[in-house]
């Protein structure tokens, strides 16, 4: 017990300031590491199919096995066709995410509502909760949203800070509910926002069959245009949202980080017991924490309602909610992580669409790609497995010596 | 069959879990292991079941050395394990939980069910394990369900039996059944190692007692001791602690409590008209083998746990109905038993932790911004004063030491003004070196006033810091004796054996 004594007692000593931030770099290394690996290999398997879905190659194929005498020319045949078609798919992805500046800007219109939507569920995460229900949360607030939008008539940032605040606030009160049920009877919260989202879905097709959400003349369940005065503005050239989105992610790693409300997050998410003896309230975590979630969730639907769609129907959100939980996964519930998955999510979203109309490619193949990635994130062993053989062996060896 | 561990050795980084073991337990014998919470009964037992790899030493079956790669070769070897947290599932029957892992099919794969009736039949006839079959678990009291963990260990061959505290569950009713069904065991040749805390259940069945304490056998006896000696020997003497200390000025009463009773969410009564009163300037022991109703008595003290009855006053206020965070405003500093559950968060940095309950204040706060300088300079100094060996303030708590993470609660409760200090286990698994230096951190908070409350199984460590010391035993405080009590009564009480003259000591307590 004495023996370690000397060389310990240097470590008290104080650090260089730099110290800190090269200890934190190589404690992500590995997570870093693995995540790129998975996006590589969800790629790579992406290429695959594109190449069993190209005729050319197929084509090439069969005449592989028709011919075998030829097999050295169909091969090549193959081999030019297939890398022809993978690239012709990849190029058109990133020319149609980041390739000019309007289709930059579509990716980064994308990306927003998904980092918003993402902090939500990667804020209650760190807080112990597993929200599943960012759709129902976004949805309730874009009705809010969209409702204000439509109906009043205010002075320009009046009515767009009138109509932010009512998605706030619908968001943050059916995100809190959950925190509410959990801390008073134990509810898990799993459980209750799935079952939330189901009644959020309801409740806006309830609302949009009535008379004062019904857009005149139109014979489908959707609300009057969002007036001009409650729609995001454009800053210094960029749309609003992914600048809200940003300064969100600063405020959701502020509070982690530096706050005390943070703190007690992260200590009621890390081990409950432990917070409670330390005089915190676990309750009052809870229900913080989902109703801050349920404001992210909002966000991200105001981006949509007041921002693209700029009116209200039964998928105004689409999939956000739900992709909003891969994003949070992929970025392993940190701001900065959450951030960079949206971003990516945003890009493949918005290049997509591209890759349809120039290289043929059906969109789907995003989804197979998007979900891959998560697939590899969460079997960090498997990726582990595909690129560990060589360290293991060298580990081996340096046992063996000892 | 005839089990010998010899020198088994289990080590933990730095922390020795189990030093040189030697245990011999011949066949249909009923071995008792007597010994409290952490003091290595499970590690030893993890070892034997193959769950853990032993560092040192050899176990041997009938004179044949063993060595299991987890419970499966356990299991094929004839060590069976019947564990404190039932393994069985609920939705299943008897038979279905009792051929589980090994059922036998008939053709076409289907479940041979009568197979695993007969044979649940058959072993309940043969050893009295009142059991059906075809009864679903979940429907099952406690009690049963445990011989059902039997029946599955007797279905697998076991011809030596783990009870790991056995009783831990049970109502006195089916404690008598669970000791009827030893001796029908060990009647027909099976061996069986029974781990507990209670003396009372070692004097019932035991053959042979072995006892254990910070990870070694400090001794055997048989039950025809008395529970006096075997109290003794388990809550030790062999190491002498010695704190240097002056004698106590004891000053006003602080902390009163009166009548306090604790029921438990099962029901039971496990702090019964409890009163007592913690003076400043003194340390105030509360000894009692493990169980006694010593945690849920100091966790309602807390606000952790709501008394059912009873006062709590300090220095004249009622606190009875305080929550965990007025009773830190209060003044009062808490020591938890088991620092990895609720003293501290295994995945915060030893800096965060060092704040965990002191955050709030103005000093490491303003408004909801916590003040990050402060924080980093209060750890630095901390570590610096509480020798903390860590590589960093950064470092996650969970990686340190036993000893080490002791010494940030320690550090963490010392650093604000105290009214009272509440000390469970406080040197449970930490190192003699760490031992040493927090004992001497509590007498110096005696010293400048707080009253200090002790709990410990370690009889040593009661004797080494307390200037009064109040006996628990079934939920009661049976005595409150002055720290010159001889061992022998001291055994007496705690083995709930109330001596004929009143309990009253020199200074006037009342019990």
């Amino acid at each position: 017990m004495s023996a370690p004594l000397s060389p310990q007692t240097e470590t008290v000593t104080p650090e260089p300031a730099g110290a800190r931030s090269s200890r934190d770099l190589t404690r992500w290394l590995p997570t870093v590491r693995d995540t790129l690996v998975a996006i590589v290999l969800a790629f790579a398997v992406g290429a695959l199919l594109i190449i069993v879905s190209d005729e050319e190659s197929l084509e090439a194929l069969g005449n592989i096995i028709d011919h075998p005498g030829s097999f050295l020319v169909y091969l090549g045949d193959f081999v030019r066709h297939s890398a022809s078609a993978v690239f012709d798919g990849y190029s058109a992805l990133v020319l149609g995410s980041v390739g000019s500046a309007s289709s930059l800007e579509r990716t980064l219109e994308r990306s927003a509502p998904l980092i918003c939507a993402g902090l939500g569920v990667a804020l209650a995460f760190r807080a112990g909760m597993f929200n599943i229900g960012a759709q129902g949360q976004a949805l309730v607030a874009a009705l809010a949203a969209g409702y204000v939008g439509f109906t009043f008539d205010l002075p320009f940032l009046v009515h767009l800070c009138a109509a932010v605040a009512a998605a706030l606030l619908a968001g943050g009160l059916w995100g809190g509910v959950v925190g509410l049920l959990k801390a008073r009877t134990g509810a898990h919260e799993v459980i209750t926002t799935i079952m939330l989202n189901q009644v959020a879905r309801f409740v806006v097709l309830f609302f949009l069959a009535k008379e004062a959400f019904q857009r005149p003349g139109s014979n489908n369940l959707e609300t009057p245009v969002v007036a001009e005065s409650a729609r995001f503005p454009q800053v210094f050239g960029l749309h609003l949202g992914i600048v809200l989105a940003v300064l969100a992610a600063v405020g959701v790693w502020w509070l982690l980080e530096r706050s005390r409300l943070g703190f007690e997050m992260r200590a009621v998410g890390s081990n409950p017991e432990a917070a409670r003896t330390a005089g915190m309230s676990v309750a009052k975590v809870y229900v913080a924490a989902m109703a801050l979630a349920g404001m992210l969730s909002g966000l991200a639907a105001c981006m949509t309602v007041l921002g693209l769609s700029q009116s209200v129907t039964e998928n105004v959100m689409g999939s956000v909610g739900f992709d909003a939980i891969t994003v949070a996964l992929l970025g392993r519930a940190t701001p900065l992580g959450t951030v960079l998955a949206g971003l990516l999510f945003g890009a493949l979203s918005a290049g997509g669409v591209r890759m349809q109309t120039s290289a043929g490619i059906p969109p789907d193949l995003i989804q197979v790609v998007q979900a891959l990635i998560v697939l590899f994130v969460a079997a960090p062993a498997l990726v582990r497995g595909l690129t560990r053989v060589r360290r293991r062996t060298t580990t081996e060896t340096k046992e063996a010596g000892a | 069959m005839r089990l010998e561990i010899h020198g088994l050795t289990k080590r933990f980084g730095t922390f020795t879990a189990n030093d040189a073991i030697d245990l011999v337990v011949e066949p249909g014998e009923v071995h008792c292991l007597l010994g409290e919470n952490g003091a290595g009964k499970s590690t030893l037992m993890n070892m034997l079941y193959g769950l853990l790899e032993p560092t040192e030493g050899t176990i041997e079956l009938d004179g044949k050395p063993v060595s299991f790669d987890g419970p499966g070769d356990a299991l094929a070897a004839g060590v069976g394990m019947v564990h404190q947290h039932f393994m069985l599932v609920p939705v299943f029957t008897v038979a279905e939980n009792v051929m589980l892992g090994r059922e036998q099919t008939r053709a076409g794969g289907v479940l041979d069910r009568n197979a695993a009736r007969a044979k649940v039949r058959e072993l309940s006839e043969r050893y009295g394990l009142k059991v059906d079959p075809d009864a679903l678990v979940e429907d099952l009291p406690v009690g049963v369900q445990q011989r059902v963990e039997i029946i599955k260990a007797l279905a697998n061959q076991a011809e030596i039996l783990i009870l790991d505290e056995p009783t831990a569950v049970l109502t006195p009713q089916e404690i008598d059944e669970l000791m009827d069904i030893m001796r029908e065991l060990k009647a027909q040749g099976t061996s069986i190692i029974f781990i507990t805390h209670k003396l009372r259940e070692v004097k019932a069945v035991g053959d042979k007692i072995s006892v254990i304490r910070r990870g070694k056998v400090v001794g055997t006896a048989s039950p025809d001791a008395s529970e006096a000696e075997l109290a003794e020997l388990m809550v030790g003497r062999s190491v002498s602690l010695v704190v240097d200390k002056d004698a106590a000025r004891p000053g006003a009463a602080v902390l009163s409590v009166r009548d306090l009773t604790v029921i438990d969410p099962r029901g039971h009564m496990v702090v019964k008209d409890v009163s007592f009163e913690a003076r400043a300037g003194e340390v105030l022991g509360i000894a009692g083998v493990q169980g006694n109703g010593q945690t849920e008595m100091i966790k309602s003290l807390l606000g952790l746990v709501r008394p059912d009855a009873g006062v709590i006053e300090l220095d004249g206020r009622d606190i009875s109905r305080h929550g965990p965070r007025q009773s830190l405003e209060d003044g009062i500093g808490y020591i938890p038993e088991d620092r990895s559950h609720d003293g501290f968060v295994g995945t915060f940095s030893v800096r965060e932790n060092l704040v965990l309950d002191l955050y709030r204040s103005d000093e490491f706060s303003s408004g909801p911004r916590l003040r990050l300088g402060a924080i980093e300079e209060n750890a630095r100094a901390r570590i610096a004063e509480f020798d903390i060996r860590t590589e960093s303030p950064e470092t996650p708590v969970a990686s340190l030491s036993g000893g080490n993470q002791q010494k940030v609660v320690v550090a963490r409760e010392f650093a604000r003004d105290l009214k009272v200090l509440i000390a469970s286990q406080p040197t449970r698994g930490v190192d003699v070196g760490s031992i040493e230096f927090i004992h001497r951190r509590i007498v110096e908070s005696r010293d400048s006033g707080t009253a200090v409350i002790i709990v410990s199984t370690e009889l040593d460590e009661i004797y080494a810091l307390s200037d009064r010391i109040a006996v628990m035993y079934d939920g009661r405080i049976v005595a409150v004796v002055g720290p010159d009590t001889p061992r022998e009564q001291m055994g007496l009480l705690m083995a709930g054996a109330v001596p004929d003259q009143p309990t009253t000591s020199s200074d006037g307590a009342v019990a």
